[in-house]
């Protein structure tokens, strides 16, 4: 059960996508804080590349047999993190307008669906939708892992987008309707375009922790990353190697978009000041 | 007063356990400038944001042209077309150029042809002055700048009538005169205003009649010069000593 441990830790343990933060991010955030964050992160990427390079060249038994048989897994890996992330992001919006609806019915569905979907572990919902609905379903294991996945950030989208509509200020929707504008419209045309700049990156951090939790797939024998390194120890018994493989493989392509996502909270922040 | 454009009837409003408005009668007849004046808390605002409904009035009546706006089946988006609203704190639409914020009700309500609503915006800013910033964002204008585009913004559905909710308070002194200036034109252009301010020049200016509210309820009214120089009521009085 190698391949829960670091899965399910990143069930609990996920750095919390607080919009909050990303949103009142202010000047005083740039100074030494970020610069110790760039050269932790140039030493962590650019290490993990450079090993991902020497291990082969030095060793290329089994490193480089080990090369070529796990990044087959990235085309599941992919499928399943991106066709979560947008069914998630779907999701999300509605549940997140459903919790700022005035409508009560609408908004306790929504609130019950997140405080439901947030108070179960990710590991125990894939489960549930696989084995204990599958034979009702009928769903296959890469889509039962893009429909837990979808439900599971679907939850945690809809907190990042409440928090971004209800930081739009009053007047914005004030403003909309005496020009005429319907709700829908004002919704549609002047608030969420305003909130989705605020919590785009707060989702860049959703979409990485997503990246990393599609590897739960793997227990459901869908052939991802973590199951080609695993498949691949399992007849040569060579798990250190694999696993470091399989571990540096997530970790560059998780710190490049962390670094994505880093640049544009930086461009919003000087977009929004290089007028004053 | 029988072309009364807007016309006010016992209006009341409830906040929980505040009564903001305690039934109040007002009428505007078209082309006047009527100024409202008061305490905080006296109402003024919470008044003017009933006449397009952004205020839900507890009971009475408030009727625009032949439409009786607090009706549940007045057609409000239909008023607000006709009844444009200046803010406090302009509300700008900030994801939106000068223009764009101009454009985008004339085109997604009314659903006007662009080049028409976009020749329409460039004499509108124009007008107050700002033509050069036709293709800047709100954050890069200042805060008289802002409120001079959301005049052209409200400008730019033609309406009938001009709310505009303490439109200068939140100006640093320097900018007040050219939002001012921007409204004065308004009024002798022959625009329907209601205005909440403390902004005793313009009143003395432009305006035809000025309401002092106190506590929920309209104290005294009249023309500017009466009510400042010989005002009525005792609360008149000492609400006007303190603000001239």
């Amino acid at each position: 059960m190698t391949a829960l441990g670091p899965a399910g830790d990143g069930m609990r343990g996920r750095p919390q996508a607080d919009p909050a933060s990303a949103m009142h991010l202010n000047e005083s955030s740039l100074i030494p804080g970020d610069r110790e964050t760039l050269a932790a992160w140039k030493i962590a990427f650019f290490g993990a590349i450079a090993l991902t390079v020497a291990l082969p060249l030095l060793r290329p038994h089994p490193f480089l047999e080990i090369l070529a048989f796990v990044p087959e897994g990235l085309t599941a890996t992919f499928t399943v993190t991106l066709a979560s992330i947008g069914l998630a992001l779907v999701l999300g919006l509605l549940a997140g307008l459903g919790r700022i609806a005035r409508t009560t019915v609408i908004n306790r569905i929504a609130t019950v669906y997140v405080e439901v979907v947030r108070g179960i572990p990710l590991l125990v919902q894939l489960f549930y939708i696989y084995y204990a609905l599958g034979p009702l379903l009928h769903l296959n294991g890469l889509l039962s892992a893009i429909a837990a996945l979808s439900i599971c950030y679907g939850a945690y989208l809809a907190e990042i987008f409440r928090a971004g509509l209800q930081s739009i200020p009053k007047g914005q929707m004030e403003a909309a309707l005496a020009l005429g504008l319907s709700r829908t419209q004002a919704l549609w045309r002047v608030i969420l375009p305003q909130t989705i700049r605020v919590i785009l990156p707060p989702i860049g951090n959703e979409f990485i922790a997503l990246l990393k939790d599609s590897s739960l797939v793997s227990i459901l024998a869908v052939s991802d990353l973590l199951r080609r390194g695993r498949e691949y120890a399992s007849t040569t018994f060579d798990y250190l190697e694999a696993y470091t493989v399989v571990a540096l493989i997530y970790l560059i392509m998780t710190l490049f978009f962390s670094r994505l996502v880093g640049l544009l909270e930086e461009r919003m922040r000087t977009h929004g000041r290089q007028h004053h | 007063m029988a072309d009364s454009i807007i016309r006010i009837r016992q209006a009341r409003k409830r906040f929980g356990a505040v009564e903001a408005l305690r039934g109040v009668d007002l009428e505007v007849a078209r082309g006047e400038v009527v100024l409202v004046v008061g305490p905080s808390g006296s109402g003024k605002s919470t008044l003017l944001r009933a006449v397009n409904r952004l205020e839900t009035l507890s009971s009475g009546e408030i009727w625009v042209e032949d439409t009786c706006v607090t009706s549940a089946r007045a057609d409000i988006r239909r008023i607000r077309e006709e009844v444009g609203m200046v803010f406090q704190s302009f509300n700008l639409f900030p994801h939106l150029t000068v223009t764009e914020n101009l454009a985008l009700a004339p085109t997604l309500v009314k659903g006007e042809p662009t080049a028409a609503v976009l020749q329409r915006a460039e004499a509108l800013l124009a007008r107050v002055g700002l033509s050069d910033k036709a293709h800047a964002y709100p954050d890069q204008l200042s805060g008289g700048q802002q409120q001079r585009v959301a005049i052209a913004r409200a400008l730019a559905m033609q309406p009938k009538i001009m709310l505009f909710d303490e439109p200068t308070s939140a100006l640093d002194p320097e900018m007040i005169k050219e939002v001012l200036d921007v409204m004065l034109d308004l009024a002798r252009e022959g625009m329907t205003m209601l205005v909440v301010s403390h902004e005793m020049g313009f009143a003395r200016a432009a305006a035809d009649r000025v309401v002092f509210m106190d506590e929920g309820l309209v104290v005294e009214a009249g023309p500017p010069a009466a009510l400042f120089e010989h005002p009525q009521e005792e609360r008149t009085r000492r609400f006007l000593d303190h603000i001239l």
